[in-house]
């Protein structure tokens, strides 16, 4: 099933929120779990995926189904009583490096996570995606200071830029642009791509080969509900479930279609 | 105590590889032999105490067994959060070291005092609490983390203090070591927590003229602690004393009132502490004497509460 599919499933059948997050992340998500090795190296020679922005962890989930590290029923779980599959990652969840929901500090474990491989001599990757509103928090600022200063190149985070927040538009609330010269002073590599392009999130996350020890950070622009007409850019859908008759709409506008660009390798 | 504790490290570091050490840019003239020793597992991450905490999550999720270093003042009071959800919701090896507990950095000033860290550290439930009362304890504090699989909070003094007059294994977690024995039939047990003991073995002689049996006990760790041994120690005597470098809520005289409580002791009960953050700075040793924690006010009160009915 194709991950937008399986969000408002997931969501409807549960009947819980936090879709528009899930939906804008979606395409970052599908491209991430391909071009990462999250499961056929040995445990500690695995990439790592990093959702920081905890909330969007129906995507998580439905990205890690995709790739077979959930079963392809374990979204049938998601919120129900005693399931490991909450609305925030819980480590405990196959495929999930860090618990999160607190939003500033999955950038901070990611970071600490790349050390660790830089220790260990592997080259495994790191990448954590984040909300751009988690540039609100300093600690993301520290964290990304000291992954510049210590050149962890096999770092790299990917905002999801859909320039909404919890009570307002990112603009509104604290503006931060311009993003990616901001990024760039603090010592990091920057491209910014459209978050919702299949091929421009499958090049951002290649490993470039010219030598440069810089972390990287995506610049990924999305729409919040992306997919989904009624939910496009609309702070409600941070919080509301859907009703039966908006999940059958829905799930028609994310139709075979947006199926087969979602999961376009 | 910071000496004794690098030099453990170092120790500890040479035969496991996992360990490595975080600063929040304190440590000068103490980590350099570390530093020296270790170059690649020695990181300075800046003045970022949350970032500290959130380093070490990463490293300890990945087997390695981060010691994160910082004043107390900052350690938990700052990176509460971070602790919470890192280290103790991950259930993770990480061992966060806090230098100056209490007011050890007297003339500093208040923003350098941790008289919250303990009643954080408690709150936070499963980290365990280490206060070393000298150098030997800090010493083997720092071996025993080994059997800890969790987090780990380790509170240093920064006062030189001497050495306590006991024997050798000097620190067991949960364990409390008894330094003046008064018999079961007491008048005062004094229990002091950390380098706080040094002022209570001071009182004691003060106390024995005045011809009040006196019991000493060091308690050097808050988590574990082995409950029956604290309900051993305070069973029998007229009058139970807890002594800390810390407010009066949350560390150990809140302990040792919840244990009595729940045992249904009864002795009367002195939580010998911090109550006011409304005073002047100056030298640890002039503070205590201000706060009336120093070896003369402890004996004087504790006279004062036995002649009342």
């Amino acid at each position: 099933m194709a991950i937008r599919q399986a969000i408002l499933r997931a969501s409807r059948r549960a009947n819980r929120g936090h879709i528009g997050s899930a939906l804008s992340v979606a395409d970052l998500v599908a491209g991430i779990v391909h071009a990462l090795d999250l499961g056929r190296r040995p445990e500690e020679d695995r990439d790592r995926f990093v959702l920081s922005k905890g909330h969007a962890a129906l995507a998580y989930y439905a990205g890690l189904q995709q790739v077979g590290i959930l079963g392809s029923s374990a979204l049938d779980e998601f919120c129900a009583d005693g399931s490991r599959l909450a609305t925030h990652p819980d480590r405990g969840v196959p495929g999930v490096s860090f618990s999160t929901g607190s939003l500033g500090l999955g950038v901070s474990y990611s970071v600490g996570s790349a050390l660790a491989a830089r220790l260990r001599g592997s080259s495994r990757r790191t990448v954590a995606l984040m909300s751009d509103a988690e540039l609100n928090c300093g600690l993301t600022w520290e964290a990304l200071m000291f992954a510049a200063h210590h050149r962890l190149h096999r770092f790299q985070i990917v905002i999801d830029l859909n320039g909404s927040q919890a009570f307002g538009a990112t603009s509104d609330v604290l503006d931060l642009r311009p993003i990616a010269a901001r990024l760039e002073a603090f010592g990091f590599r920057v491209d910014e791509i459209d978050g919702h392009d299949p091929r421009q999130i499958r090049e951002a996350l290649e490993m470039p080969a010219d030598g440069d020890r810089r972390p990287r950070a995506t610049v990924a622009s999305t729409k919040l509900g992306h997919g989904v007409s009624f939910m496009e850019g609309r702070l409600e859908w941070h919080y509301r479930p859907m009703t039966d008759d908006q999940y059958h709409q829905a799930m028609l506008e994310v139709g075979p279609s947006c199926d087969e660009r979602s999961s376009t390798r | 105590m910071r000496r004794a504790l690098v030099d453990a490290l170092i120790e500890l570091a040479a035969r496991d590889e996992r360990v490595v050490l975080l600063t929040a840019d304190l440590g000068f003239a103490f980590l350099e032999a570390f530093r020296d020793r270790f170059p690649t597992r020695f990181f300075n991450v800046g003045v970022a105490e949350d970032n500290l905490i959130g380093l070490a999550t990463g490293l300890g999720a990945d087997g390695f067994v981060p010691f994160a270093y910082t004043m107390a003042a900052f350690a938990l009071p700052r990176a509460f959060e971070i602790v919470r959800n890192g280290p103790v919701a991950h259930r993770l090896p990480v061992r966060i070291v806090g230098v100056g507990g209490g007011f050890d950095y007297g003339t500093d000033g208040p923003s350098h005092y941790a008289l919250d860290d303990l009643a954080l550290a408690r709150a936070l439930g499963e980290i365990d609490v280490f206060v070393p009362a000298d150098a030997i304890q800090a010493r083997d504090a720092v071996q025993a983390m080994s059997g800890c699989a969790g987090p780990v909070y380790l509170r240093l003094g920064t006062e030189l203090r001497g050495v306590l007059p006991i024997p050798a294994r000097a620190f067991e977690p949960g364990r409390i070591r008894t330094l003046k024995e008064g018999g079961p039939r007491s008048d005062v047990c004094l229990l002091a927590l950390g380098p706080t003991a040094f002022d209570a073995l001071e009182a004691a002689p003060l106390l024995e003229a005045a011809g009040i049996v006196t019991t000493v006990v060091a308690v050097s760790s808050l988590r574990p602690l082995l409950v029956e041994d604290i309900i051993r120690v305070v069973s029998g005597a007229r009058m139970v004393v807890t002594l800390e470098n810390h407010a009066v809520e949350g560390g150990l005289g809140s302990l040792v009132a919840e244990v009595m409580a729940e045992a249904r002791l009864r002795p009367r009960l002195w939580r010998a502490g911090v109550t006011t953050r409304r005073f002047a700075p100056g030298r640890p040793s002039y503070l205590r004497a201000q706060l009336g924690l120093d070896a003369s006010s402890l004996a004087r009160r504790i006279g004062e509460a036995l002649r009342e009915p």
